[in-house]
């Protein structure tokens, strides 16, 4: 098929809507190979959009490629867990095994072998993605396997499905995961109870929001409800992209029916006729399966026209797909990117429940927060707010991964102790552990005690654990390199910011670093604190600044001298001339004196 | 009519307005790279940022409200404002004494007024092209500094969508509307809006670089908050007729 022919099938699949760009450049990259200039005039001509506007976001997704990737594309994740796991010994191995470089495609144009963020496979580290399915667990066994599969091209389809099965790792249950639940349940309740009877429900459950920020859900849904407006949206941030979070992983992949019940309670509350699913586009291998669960639903009259017979209650789902960029978890670059354009956070206020999808009132809510909604809908308040803290009620999953013996998904009440977890997930050696995330709080062992809580160490649901033979400086080192990499590049501070720490760390970890780096880290540390546009900057530079406080002896021994060392590298600046002239020998290098 | 505490003293505003244009127009300069007195805020650059009641915001997206207390002046802010124009210098290629549009720059006018001699950061020499496709006009994105005027001017006020911020983070980099990338190649015309917006010497109009001679340029003869507050305060006359 040619390219244009690709194009217009896509363009016409999505009804030549330009808000659905990312589908549509998803979908043409998929036929096509890559999204060559030609395939950008082709789509902008068809949705009536300047070319400008479709490079724009073509080029700022980091699944999305303007060059072919090859038949197969395999892109190792890169969180410090999974190189903790062996990551960058393991794609040395698969690259030597297909004779092909990293970051570039092989010469005969079969295969690409890369890098990227976190793929929320904490619990089967190292993983990798190959054509956007998963691969779990990792090792020289499997890649020499998947070699042999690529060489003789073999479709991944056709596959052994045991490298591609994701298990979902459940180690401990609760009232959340551990009971039984009957589809359309908690709808029938939330339906009778009326909209103001499900708000009141919420707020006396005490449901605070498990994305991580902990705003009351009941709040933002009434305002959202008392908002005027053309339509009101839910929208379900299925886009986890935290490194180490993989609990929302494990409830589309196995409690769908409670996160789809939740979301049509939603509906119900504020008036909504339409839902979305934002799928990071990292769990494309879930999609057929939620595409499975919303036509049963359908079928079933809890979904559609007329939910549950009753005329006028209309409410339907579909799931978007994301292609590859941390930011879109943050709400407002969720939407930008659901209306087709790059994921760059919008100016708040207004905020999402007056002014969200289309600049209508909507509701975003984590994944986990529908599946509370839709257990409250069904069991009631007092049962939810008997569990947990008073300030934080229910219980919350957390993704363990790391140094432990059991990784996997757990669920706590509120107000567990990190040591209990790490004792349950035989963790004994553990000298910190990051707790939500590269964006979370870095705890020591010294700080066991503290509890999981959003009055004490908040979380969206990663707990990412080091024994004492890890160094924290390559932990805080590698989420510098991750923050720079997810930096939408909107504001100064955060996209010049990131980079200048990524950098500073590079240097003390080449051996170059000086007390006046330690300093300028700091002042970096307060311009991305307080003058970036969103939470990523803003929390960009908090594990350096925890790790340097927690654990300084990991950076001094890196110091060099105490004063100050250049970063300008003399030798290197003549890699230029010594590849112009073909020369490596010793004259055409500086060798620096000893020190 | 409403006032505000601006570093201490009163400033009238009107329903509606920034802090930032009513800081202006009360003859009390803040500096800014992303904003243009009639353009809707954009809020990218965060050089205007100033503290409300104790919270940092950029006064140029911020609406004034009643009886808020704003500083735009304390030690903190003044060395972050500093480090943010010095992070724009670093992240591209400025060379100021050899550059075309010295003494008319916005970026080196803001560099004088808020003190920088020197970046306190590591220069990261992108390598970023440069585009003379054009017969009347040259793109030079190494002086680019990412404030997406020329993206608004030439969708709102020329109706041409010649430019966008192609990429991201620190790789983000300003594209034309043409599958060749060149800007030759667009429908951009020496007349429009999006050229003269250009706070920097990024968009750049051909044969008229050295017309004014140095010393006698716009920021030679004034400083860029004198010109600021004159603007604002034109724009805000015509404005009521």
């Amino acid at each position: 098929m040619d390219l244009a022919e690709i194009v217009d099938r896509a363009v016409r699949r999505q009804a030549n809507d330009g808000t659905r760009l990312l589908a549509i450049l998803r979908d043409v990259q998929q036929e096509a190979g890559s999204l060559p200039p030609e395939a950008i005039d082709g789509i902008a001509a068809a949705v009536g959009q300047p070319r400008v506007r479709v490079e724009s976001t073509a080029t700022f997704y980091h699944l999305l490629h303007n060059t072919s990737h090859g038949a197969y594309e395999v892109l190792f994740s890169d969180n410090i867990v999974d190189r903790m796991g062996g990551k960058e010994e393991l794609m040395r191995y698969f690259c030597d095994e297909l004779l092909v470089h990293p970051d570039k495609l092989s010469h005969d144009g079969l295969v690409y072998v890369g890098s990227t963020s976190d793929i929320g496979m904490g619990d089967h580290a190292p993983a990798a993605l190959v054509n956007g399915f998963a691969l779990p667990a990792l090792d020289k066994n499997r890649l020499g396997l998947i070699a042999n599969l690529i060489r003789a091209q073999l479709p991944v389809a056709e596959w052994p499905r045991a490298l591609l099965d994701v298990s979902d790792n459940v180690r401990k249950t609760g009232p959340l995961l551990g009971e039984p639940f009957s589809p359309g349940a908690g709808v029938a309740r939330a339906q009778s109870m009326g909209p103001d009877g499900i708000l009141a429900q919420l707020e006396a459950a005490g449901l605070r929001g498990r994305g991580g920020a902990g705003y009351k859900t009941a709040a933002k849904w009434a305002s959202c409800r008392r908002a005027v407006g053309k339509a009101h949206y839910v929208i379900c941030n299925a886009d986890e992209g935290e490194p180490g979070t993989f609990k929302d992983r494990v409830l589309l992949q196995s409690y769908a029916d409670l996160v789809f019940e939740g979301m049509t309670i939603a509906a119900l509350a504020i008036g909504a006729g339409r839902g979305f699913v934002y799928l990071r586009g990292e769990y494309l291998y879930l999609l057929r399966h939620l595409q499975d669960v919303l036509a049963r639903r359908r079928a079933a009259g809890l979904l559609g026209a007329g939910i549950l017979g009753r005329a006028g209650l209309d409410f339907d789902i579909e799931i978007a797909m994301g292609a590859g960029a941390y930011i879109c978890g943050e709400e407002s670059a969720l939407i930008e990117s659901l209306e087709g354009k790059p994921g760059r956070p919008r100016n708040r206020p207004p905020y999402p429940d007056t002014h969200g999808y289309l600049d209508q009132p909507t509701v975003v809510n984590n994944v986990e927060t529908f599946a509370c909604a839709a257990r409250i809908a069904e069991r009631g308040s007092a049962w939810f707010a008997g569990i947990g803290t008073a300030q934080s009620t229910g219980t919350k999953l957390i993704s363990v991964s790391g140094d432990c013996k059991y990784p996997g998904t757990y669920e706590y009440p509120f107000g567990v102790t990190i040591r209990q977890i790490l004792a349950e997930a035989g963790a004994s050696q553990a000298q910190a552990v990051q707790v939500g995330g590269p964006s979370g709080t870095c705890v020591p062992w010294r700080e066991f005690d503290r509890k999981i809580a959003f009055e004490d160490v908040p979380s969206a649901g990663a707990l990412m654990v080091f024994s004492r033979s890890q160094d924290m400086f390559e932990v805080a080192r590698n989420f510098s390199h991750f923050f720079a990499h997810e930096s939408c590049g909107f504001c100064t501070p955060c996209r010049v910011g990131t980079s200048l720490l990524r950098d500073t760390m590079d240097k003390l970890a080449a051996g170059k670093g000086s007390a006046y780096d330690m300093q300028s880290m700091q002042t970096l540390m307060r311009i991305l604190l307080t003058m970036s546009h969103c939470g990523l900057g803003h929390t960009a530079a908090k594990p350096v600044v925890e790790t340097m406080r927690a654990f300084p002896e990991a950076y001094e021994h890196r110091l060099r001298k105490l004063d100050f060392e250049p970063a300008f590298d003399l030798d290197a600046a003549l890699g230029t001339a010594r590849h112009i002239t073909g020369r490596d020998d010793e004259w055409a290098h500086i060798v620096e004196d000893e020190r | 009519m409403s006032t505000f505490t601006l570093d201490g003293k009163a400033v009238a505003f009107e329903e509606g307005e920034t802090i930032l244009e009513a800081a202006l127009v009360a003859g009390a300069y803040i500096p800014y790279l992303c904003h243009r007195p009639g353009y809707a805020p954009h809020g990218s650059c965060k050089v205007c940022t100033v503290s409300v009641d104790g919270r940092n915001a950029a006064s140029c997206t911020m609406r004034a409200r009643e009886g808020m207390v704003v500083e735009t002046q304390t030690p903190e802010l003044s060395d972050m404002r500093r480090a943010l124009v010095e992070m724009l210098f670093v992240e591209g290629n400025h060379t100021c004494p050899a550059c075309e549009q010295t003494g008319q720059c916005e970026l080196q006018a803001v560099a004088y007024h808020v003190g920088m001699l020197a970046t306190r950061f590591d220069l990261m020499f992108p390598a970023r092209d440069l585009d003379a496709s054009h017969p009347d006009i040259l793109l030079d994105r190494n002086r680019c500094i990412l404030c997406g005027l020329c993206v608004r001017a030439s969708r709102e006020v020329d109706g041409k969508n010649v430019f966008g911020i192609g990429g991201r983070g620190i790789d983000s980099r300003l594209i034309v509307n043409a599958a060749s990338g060149r800007l030759g190649d667009t429908d951009l015309s020496a007349q429009d809006e999006a050229v003269d917006v250009c706070p920097v010497g990024a968009i750049l109009r051909k044969r008229q670089a050295y017309q004014v001679p140095y010393g006698k340029r716009k920021y030679d003869l004034r400083p860029i908050s004198e010109v600021a507050v004159e603007q604002a305060r034109r724009r805000k006359e015509k404005a009521r007729g």
